[in-house]
């Protein structure tokens, strides 16, 4: 019925519900969610929002060693995880601190990694969130494993897995891919494409005709989405999740979205792009867009926006106060979580580097 | 007493099909492991008895074995996979230091990760280039890795079920060129290796101290020394980590003086760790400098040539000459 291009091939167009001016439009496969959802993504994006920024600033303050911002990437973000149920896992990148939040994790325990304290803060079982990845697409092959017990065990649970565009050069994203493919694992591999790798831009990346036709030599759908409209992606990515769920195997979505901002503080984006580069993408920005939708469908009263004002308040204020204390953390650790029993080596070492402190504070 | 005579292959088999009887969480995948059976037919007849679910071929690629294996064991299973060949399994030398040795560290003890990752290894066996690597030092440097080697019948079975059910990753290195030694085992008895370093042969003269395949060459070169009125002890070191520093250096303080045999090359080796932590505490027992029989510092040969590169009795028993025995 189907030929292979119509079942692999992407949209010619990314997919796009909301354009940059709020304006809804007709897609012949994704309809517009409804208002409820829409609210909900409204006052998780204006968190995500608040979110970022704060924990920007708390790097100019010395709280966090480092923030890779996802600012105006919250679409991609929000709807990485609200088209998730309870029992399915997430396998975020070190941009998707908001991705985590969105979760449900305490935003302290997610910044862990970026404070400093510890690698990962948080129990990767507790929401099904795994520990956030700095080694590029190195997450991919654990998240089809975790689909393939979940498989082999009779559970319907899907994995997002969420990759850069840098990280589609990466080998372990094409072995993922055809891992997945070949097993049938349900994974929706979520590549957010910010059109940089730090200062690397697509075109230097990839010859591909979109990131979502990588799919095609695997033998795994691509669809493609704007990464600036939520009402798009939650369209799209919701369906990926459905498919993986119905047994359809893996799927692949690109999002379209810009880094607006440099790859963290520690980056000078000036080095390798223009600012006329960077002005149109701020005027596509992902809460503007659906603000205006939900204000012209008269949805957005005053309650629904104070709501999402009290949630990024409420973050930001976490964010603050929980940071704000330098974090007690405890050398002895450090030797702790290595195997499940302890080694003599270890405990000499452990036992060396207590008789050192113990010299440095008599 | 059920002694039956077989091969460390097929002990390896056996370990792994009682494992996998044990314990339905146990699944074995890998390239050439399902109907083949393995290159080295370690996993013949598993998926014929447990099923294409529990034994499995994957695609050919190394990272996404060993990174689908670290999901799977994230998500309540007990995998084992195999690397065909030791210099084959470099592609997944990332998942192994960036994510199997680190998880439960980097989640402070909240995901363990119970997955053994079988690597035949080692020359001897007459393979063309990229067959025949001693990669064990690769991993023994990387914090939070468990690494252990069979040089026995007995013991491949034993650290092969102790290593499955494990709670942290095993690096489980295969010495290929004993695969096809016999011996008589008794399955039934299994004594826990992992940790533990094992006296081979005792001896008052010196110490010769090795693992995997260079074991039986310096159990050979005991005996030849024993027929020259020389008595050499053997240690068969087999977990490499966790190091049994106890036991190693108990055998050195009891003749002083030690040989290390390894087939890998000696440079920043496991060799050359043993010889330093040996030095650093048994010094004041030493009657001569540690001596080393090893690989040179050079790619490994081709077949017509790799004699010259495996530790030979003649070369444990110069080592041994060396010791300094002039001066006691």
């Amino acid at each position: 019925m189907n030929s292979v291009e119509e079942r692999l091939l992407p949209s010619a167009e990314p997919v796009r519900l909301l354009d940059q001016n709020g304006v809804p439009h007709d897609h012949p496969s994704y309809r517009l969610p409804d208002r409820e959802t829409l609210l909900d993504g409204y006052a998780q994006l204006i968190r995500g929002r608040r979110f970022n920024d704060q924990a920007s600033a708390l790097v100019r303050q010395g709280r966090l060693a480092v923030y890779p911002s996802s600012h105006g990437q919250e679409a991609c973000q929000i709807a990485a995880t609200m088209v998730l149920r309870e029992g399915d896992w997430l396998f975020p990148t070190y941009r998707d601190s908001v991705s985590i939040v969105s979760r449900g994790v305490d935003p302290i325990d997610t910044l862990t990694l970026l404070r400093g304290d510890w690698h990962s803060g948080y129990d990767p079982y507790d929401r099904k969130v795994a520990p956030q990845s700095t080694p590029l697409a190195t997450q991919l092959p654990h998240a089809v494993g975790v689909a393939h017990a979940a498989r082999l065990k009779g559970e319907d649970t899907v994995v997002m897995a969420l990759v850069g565009d840098g990280g589609t050069s990466e080998g372990d994203f094409h072995e993922a891919l055809n891992f997945a493919a070949v097993f049938h694992a349900p994974v929706v591999f979520f590549i957010q494409n910010n059109e940089y790798a730090i200062s690397v831009p697509l075109a230097k990346q990839s010859a591909a005709p979109s990131l979502a036709h990588k799919g095609i030599g695997y033998g795994v759908p691509g669809e493609r989405a704007d990464g600036n409209d939520l009402a798009g992606l939650l369209a799209v990515l919701g369906q990926a999740v459905a498919k993986a769920r119905a047994g359809e195997g893996p799927q692949l979505v690109e999002a379209h979205t810009y880094r607006v901002q440099a790859h963290t503080n520690a980056d000078d984006a000036t080095r390798y792009r223009q600012d006329d580069e960077v002005t149109p993408w701020l005027d596509r920005d992902p809460i503007k867009r659906l603000e205006t939708y939900l204000n012209h469908q008269g949805w957005l009263d005053d309650d629904v926006k104070q709501r999402a004002d009290a949630g990024a308040v409420q973050v930001a204020e976490r964010l603050r106060e929980g940071l704000m204390p330098e974090p007690e953390v405890d050398p002895a650790e450090l030797f702790a979580h290595l195997y499940a029993g302890e080694t003599q080596q270890l405990r000499e070492q452990a036992a060396f580097l207590r008789d050192e402190l113990a010299r440095e504070e008599a | 007493m059920t002694h039956v005579k077989i091969s460390m292959a097929q002990a390896l088999n056996q370990a792994l099909r009682d494992a996998m009887k044990a314990d339905d969480t146990v699944m074995m995948f890998g390239e050439d492991v399902g109907a083949l059976g393995g290159v080295f037919r370690i996993t013949d007849g598993l998926t014929a008895e447990f099923g294409e679910n529990r034994c499995f071929d994957t695609p050919l690629a190394e990272s996404g074995i060993v990174g689908m294996a670290v999901g799977m064991a994230m998500n309540g299973l007990r995998p084992v996979v195999e690397m065909q060949f030791d210099a084959f399994g470099y592609p997944a030398f990332e998942q192994v230091v960036s994510h199997v040795a680190k998880m439960r560290n980097r989640t402070r003890g909240r995901v363990e990760l119970p997955m053994v990752i079988r690597i035949p290894y080692g020359g001897g066996i007459g393979g063309v280039e990229h067959h025949s690597d001693s990669s064990e030092s690769y991993f023994a440097h990387t914090p939070g890795l468990t690494v252990v080697t069979p040089a026995t019948v007995a013991d491949a079975y034993a650290l092969l079920r102790q290593a499955i059910e494990y709670p942290d990753p095993v690096v489980f290195m295969e010495p290929k060129k004993l695969y096809w030694a016999k011996e008589e085992v008794d399955l039934t008895e299994v004594q826990p290796g992992i940790g533990t370093a094992v006296v081979r042969r005792e001896g008052a003269d010196a110490t010769l101290i090795a693992y995997g395949p260079s074991v039986p060459v310096a159990l050979e070169a005991a005996e030849a020394a024993a027929a020259e009125g020389r008595q050499l002890a053997v240690v068969d070191v087999r977990s490499l980590v966790p190091f049994d520093d106890e036991t190693v250096c108990a055998a050195v303080r009891r003749t002083g003086r030690a040989v290390v045999v390894a087939e890998a090359s000696g440079f920043a080796s496991v060799s050359s760790e043993i010889v330093a932590r040996v030095t650093e505490k048994c010094f004041h027992s030493l009657a001569a400098p540690i001596r080393r029989v090893t690989g040179f510092d050079i790619p490994f040969p081709p077949p017509k040539l790799e004699k010259h590169q495996l530790p030979s009795v003649d070369r444990i028993l110069d080592a041994v000459d060396d010791l300094q025995w002039e001066d006691s």
